[in-house]
């Protein structure tokens, strides 16, 4: 456990700040997703994906559901990520983070905004929609368009 | 792989999770049959996993891995077989258990039908027998082309003879009449129940046949008359309410 909490930590607690604006909560949150782990590593299904991309998810979705103070909306034994690269090592992750941020940063601005108001904000496009005056359709386009955006980034 | 389009932009939103209500539940329902679209769900949280890089940088405290640490210190870890479950997990033991409850019940309803079939086929074997005896009593008895000897003593000239049998509980009686004498056409031969107490009781009308003999077979009588004597008159052809003198035959119960 401490081997894997050396390896994937910053990711799970980088985003969980993000979303939550607090360290405190944020640590909560690294505290939760890996003491579940500990509890029961069968939650993590090795042949459906990588640990490091499966804990991103799992910790915005946790993060967001702290920031709305709802109950955990996702099963997180059903989550399956699929996505290179797995997070683990420091190079890997820093040219993968030059890689994402150079993408968000080439992305019109209100394409980036959309998405990072549904992802950081847990926003739904009905509530983005309110909030920048877009129509509902487009809202919907730019963030499924962001996404594939990032995955051209790594597929090139 | 090919996603259908019109679910694209919903498969993004379901990836963030953020998408509600119908469309949800309509998306769910395509992706339990759509290998394609399950597969793009997965890549888009990929695309989401990428997301978080973009703010990677920050580290936890230490402490925070104390905290850890401290915690899975006071928690065993659970093996694979004792992995905690939903109580859905049991959920097809349970059926697959139930099932078999079910079978075994069904199985033994299914034995005691068939053994109280099997009682119901040997009563109703036993009564078509018993019947089948019945009627050929009856037939042998009634039969018009029955050989009907009454023995007497030797060289006494044949007699004019009637053998009534009647059960009381159940009002039946049959009468056999052997060399009975020809009556006029207008007449026949009338078979009375004497009662032990009362008028006789008319129990039957009928003609012998060429060689005098003759058969009565559960006359309509009264319930449960107790019965002193049977006999015979000569009556007109149609019968009669009473009697006309005199009897022919008389005999009384033995």
């Amino acid at each position: 456990m401490a081997a894997l909490y050396d390896r994937y930590s910053a990711v799970v607690y980088s985003v969980a700040l993000r979303v939550l604006g607090d360290t405190g909560a944020a640590e909560d949150v690294l505290q939760e997703i890996f003491m579940q782990l500990w509890r029961n590593p069968g939650l993590f299904d090795s042949s459906r994906g990588s640990l490091g991309p499966w804990l991103a998810v799992i910790a915005r979705h946790r993060a967001i559901d702290g920031l709305r103070k709802r109950r955990p909306e996702t099963d997180i034994e059903d989550v399956v990520v699929s996505v290179e690269p797995d997070m683990a090592g420091d190079a890997e992750r820093a040219r993968a983070m030059e890689k994402v941020r150079g993408a968000l940063g080439s992305m019109p601005s209100p394409q980036r905004q959309a998405l990072e108001m549904a992802y950081f904000d847990g926003l739904s496009h009905s509530e983005i929609s309110a909030k920048t005056g877009e129509p509902l359709g487009t809202i919907k386009t730019r963030i499924r368009s962001g996404l594939l955006t990032l995955r051209k980034v790594f597929a090139a | 792989m090919s996603v259908h389009e019109q679910f694209g932009e919903d498969l993004a939103l379901h990836a963030l999770g953020v998408l509600q209500g119908g469309e949800r539940a309509t998306l769910e329902k395509h992706l339990e049959t759509c290998a394609d679209c399950r597969g793009e769900l997965e890549q888009l949280r990929g695309d989401m996993a990428l997301m978080a890089l973009s703010v990677a940088g920050p580290v936890p405290p230490g402490r925070a891995r104390q905290r850890l640490m401290d915690a899975v210190a006071h928690e065993p870890r659970r093996t694979a077989s004792s992995t905690q479950r939903s109580w859905w997990t049991f959920v097809p033991w349970v059926a697959a258990a139930a099932l078999t409850v079910g079978l075994v019940v069904v199985w033994l309803q299914n034995s005691d039908l068939q053994r109280e079939i099997a009682g119901l086929r040997n009563d109703s074997a036993q009564q078509s027998a018993e019947l089948q005896r019945a009627r050929d009593v009856v037939s042998t008895l009634t039969a018009t082309d029955a050989m009907r000897v009454t023995l007497v003593a030797a060289k006494t000239p044949p007699q004019p003879q009637g053998k009534a049998i009647y059960v009381r509980d159940r009002s039946s009686l049959i009468f056999l009449a052997s060399n009975l004498q020809p009556l006029p056409p207008e007449k026949a031969y009338e078979l009375w129940l004497i009662p032990t107490s009362g008028a006789p009781i008319p129990a039957g009308v009928f003609k012998p046949d060429a060689r005098g003999s003759a058969t009565v077979v559960d006359p309509p009588l009264p319930a449960g008359v107790q019965a002193k004597a049977f006999a015979i008159t000569a009556e007109p052809e149609g019968g009669s309410a009473s009697p006309t003198m005199p009897i022919l035959l008389i005999g009384a119960g033995e």
